[in-house]
């Protein structure tokens, strides 16, 4: 490396010291980073990477430590800088991009005044900071400055208020920015957006990214040089191509096998429901309307139709706002359409009462998106799992407990497991439960939720597989819901495409990803992440 | 900017809770051992006192505070301190009749509220606003006028006055955790409402209604003494609380400590019974 590297990191640990004593969160780590190079930290959750990004902007948690090591920006040491040289380096010499939107802006100020703060705090005068504001919201790709600098950040959607948390983080023009897992919480298409965004201005303006993500998708198409981080330590380092094309460590190996975008071309083997059976859910003409006179807005659902057939996956694909979830619970029974119907096994389920739901809870079961809040913290895995079972007084107490644990060994993990509360597990093994739990009372139906879009991709890999294993052995049918069309084309036989609540597209799996007849679909299809070097490798094989 | 890092960043350390609740709150000790002894006096009073608190000694009329009386004698002459350690049992004893009261009727009010939704919502909101409406105190003399003079009476009207605070903090408790994602997966697994009440709302709701009953404690026992000092709790024999600080109206000159001690316990209790409440709700805070 050269010596005028901008960051220089060299021998970081950093250590979390809690009630079981000391955690290693960074275990010695060295890299450099150029001007107007971008550059990329991969790794699952609890790697370190977020520990890294914070140590560089100087918000480490009131228990961690910085144990040795030095980090180094243009000379400056940062290790040793109190909370009032760190004001001044944060937004002048570091600029930070945080993860969620949602929740960085300050809910009651207006962006413009939010971004004058931005300035004025670093001695830019009121008047130029103003005009300067818009500038900056310009350059971000937000056309309608004015309009969103007049605004409150719940007026924007979250790929606006991410590139607004970009435009903050440009402010003072800092050498460096760090971007914390900048756009996870987006749509593929916005995504797209935003990194566009980043790298030009990298590019224009010789800034230094450091862009921590977890999607090795991501990090491909976009880093300059990629840096692969497993607990604690950099178990790979080099340009993307070569980490790609060959990558060293078994780790690296994993995480590209394990990285679903990367997996596009991969055929599902499971064979595709014959057409001779009845479908066992179809849909029919239906349609929900949230709008109120007060907030009049479009149909949340408008006339979607599809068909379900039996043993089979059939997948819900849009992005966030286009009606999925809305459909599957209007499938649920857990609202009421306006208009059309939900035939199950030839049954109306659309319109019965409550007290005839209860017996078709028994055919269809629900996993939801995130395991974190689907589990009530105060209950052992046993009450969980034989929750359902209890509600219709199925087998009495030794024998719940005995089917508690065939089911959680049904979903790979020990019996042992039965008396732990969630709080106990990670997220994979959480999402393992709501499947026993779901698959507890013998349901034909799995609605799936985004069950993986809160996962690390080498578990979202696992869970993956562990359901196609289920459906094979059980029987089972699958309504998938998600935006991931990576995952989606793993596991679906056939595949319905949502835009603003109306089906744009359906046809079996292979013939919506090889032939997108909707403008819409190929548009979905072009912003998966990875795609850059996935074909390349297609070209080299 | 800073804000966005906190959900980015790990858990914060909590091992010293404890450790931390102590240091904000350092008369917290001190107040629960004020309430245990107490309740202590309720429970056993001849263990904590040798005298009779209805017996008097008419030679030892209005002494002062003394190794033998500890709180001094009254006009007379009976022992202050056994008469106040007497009457914590009857003072007590309606005031956590009466947070029971509000406690129990508040909960089947706000839960019914809260889950139900729609016009019993709407009715049974209607009808909290309007006992709010009301001065609590006028509405407890209200109710003791109609029911009569006693104990359980004091309790049932003071009770009363308070069920509106506590149906309006359940009723939010309950909205907000039946809109939590493992209510809904609950229910779609064919969970009736009853036991999703039961296992998944109250628990959760537990913490924050418990601190708001500790701090209903210490305003019960101000509105018990209050009613009893109007001379609408226990007859005159009786020692409650209220009605020695009543009786020591007149000797306020003469014998400071006929009113001022018996006083100072009631504050001590209600200042302990505060001091616990927020504790509760700090800690709670700190939970979340």
């Amino acid at each position: 490396m050269s010596q005028q590297a901008l960051l220089d990191v060299r021998d970081l640990r950093i250590a979390y010291h809690g009630r079981d004593g000391r955690t290693e969160g960074v275990a010695g780590i060295d890299f450099q980073l150029q001007a107007g190079e971008i550059l990329a930290i991969v790794g699952e959750s609890g790697s370190g990477k977020s520990t890294t990004a914070a140590a560089l902007v100087g918000l480490l948690a009131a228990n961690a430590r910085i144990e040795s090591g030095s980090i180094r920006l243009a000379g400056q040491e940062l290790t040793v800088a109190s909370e009032r040289q760190w004001q001044s380096i944060r937004g002048r010499s570091v600029g930070f991009v945080p993860q969620d939107p949602g929740l960085s802006l300050d809910p009651v100020k207006r962006i413009g005044s939010q971004l004058v703060e931005a300035l004025t705090l670093h001695g830019v005068p009121k008047a130029l900071a103003r005009q300067r504001s818009l500038e900056l919201l310009r350059e971000v790709g937000l056309v309608e400055a004015e309009r969103v600098a007049r605004g409150y950040p719940h007026q924007l959607s979250g790929g606006m208020r991410q590139r607004v948390l970009i435009a903050i983080a440009l402010a003072n023009d800092p050498p460096l920015i760090v971007a914390d897992e900048p756009t996870s919480a987006l749509d593929v298409g916005v995504q797209r957006q935003i990194l566009d965004r980043l790298q030009v201005l990298a590019r224009e303006r010789g800034t230094a990214v450091l862009l921590i993500t977890h999607d090795l998708g991501v990090a491909l198409d976009r880093a300059d040089r990629l840096l692969v981080m497993h607990q604690g330590r950099i178990v790979e380092t080099g340009n993307a191509r070569q980490v790609f094309q060959a990558p060293q460590h078994a780790y690296t190996r994993q995480l590209l096998q394990a990285a679903p975008s990367l997996l596009v071309q991969q055929r599902r083997q499971v064979p595709v429901a014959r057409a001779a059976e009845p479908s066992l859910l179809t849909v029919h003409n239906l349609s929900k309307d949230f709008s109120t006179w007060r907030h009049p807005g479009p149909l949340a659902v408008d006339d979607v139709s599809f068909h379900l057939p039996r043993h089979g996956t059939t997948s819900l694909v849009g992005e966030s706002g286009s009606g999925k979830s809305t459909t599957a619970r209007l499938i649920l029974g857990l609202e009421r359409p306006d208009t059309g119907s939900v035939l199950f096994e030839g049954q109306d389920i659309s319109r019965v009462s409550r007290r005839d739901w209860l017996a078709l809870r028994r055919q269809i079961q629900v996993v939801y998106q995130n395991p974190y809040a689907s589990l009530n913290p105060r209950l052992s895995l046993e009450q969980i799992i034989n929750e359902p079972l209890q509600a219709f007084d199925i087998g009495d107490a030794a024998w719940r407990r005995q089917r508690a644990a065939t089911l959680l060994e049904q979903v790979e993990l020990p019996a042992r497991l039965l008396g732990s509360r969630p709080v106990e597990l990670s997220g994979g093994q959480r999402q393992r439960v709501a499947i026993a739990r779901a698959l507890a009372l013998e349901p034909q139906l799995l609605v799936l939720d985004e069950p993986l879009s809160a996962l690390d991709a080498s578990i979202q890999e696992q869970i993956l597989k562990l359901l196609g294993e289920l459906q094979e052995r059980l029987g089972l049918s699958y309504l998938f819901i998600s935006h991931d069309l990576a995952v989606v084309r793993q596991i679906s036989d056939y595949v319905v495409v949502m835009q603003a609540g109306r089906v744009v597209e359906q046809g079996a799996c292979e013939q919506i990803f090889q032939r997108p007849a909707s403008e819409y679909t190929r548009s979905l299809l072009a912003d998966i992440p990875g795609q850059r070097h996935a074909q390349l490798a297609v070209g080299a094989a | 900017m800073s804000d966005g890092l906190t959900g980015v960043l790990p858990t914060p350390w909590r091992a010293s809770r404890q450790a931390a609740l102590l240091r904000r709150r350092p008369l917290l000790p001190l107040g629960v051992l004020v309430l245990l002894l107490v309740v202590g006096w309720a429970l056993w009073p001849q263990l904590f006192s040798h005298f009779d608190p209805l017996l008097g000694v008419p030679v030892n009329a209005l002494q002062g505070p003394s190794l033998e009386h500890w709180f001094g004698t009254d006009h007379l002459g009976r022992d202050l301190y056994s008469r106040t350690v007497h009457g914590a049992a009857l003072s007590l004893r309606a005031t956590l009749l009466a947070v029971l009261i509000a406690l129990a009727s508040g909960i089947v009010l706000g839960v019914l509220a809260g889950f139900f939704g729609g016009w019993v919502d709407a009715v049974l909101m209607r009808l909290v606003e309007i006992l709010m409406a009301i001065p609590a105190l006028l509405l407890a003399m209200a109710v003791i006028t109609v029911l009569g003079f006693g104990t359980l009476n004091i309790a049932l009207a003071v009770g009363l006055s308070s069920v509106a605070t506590f149906a309006r903090l359940v009723r939010g408790e309950v909205l907000r955790w039946r809109a939590s994602t493992f209510v809904e997966a609950a229910s779609a697994c064919g969970v009736g409402p009853w036991t999703i009440i039961v296992r998944h709302i109250l628990p959760h709701a537990s913490s924050p209604v418990l601190a708001l009953a500790a701090l209903e404690f210490g305003s019960a026992v101000l509105a018990v003494s209050a009613l009893s000092f109007l001379g609408f709790g226990a007859p005159p024999p009786q020692p409650e609380w209220g009605l020695l600080v009543a009786e020591g109206r007149n000797y306020m000159i003469s014998a400071w400590w006929y009113t001022s001690l018996p006083g100072l316990v009631v504050a001590a209790v209600v200042v302990s019974a505060n001091q616990l409440a927020r504790a509760l709700q700090d800690d709670q805070g700190a939970r979340q």
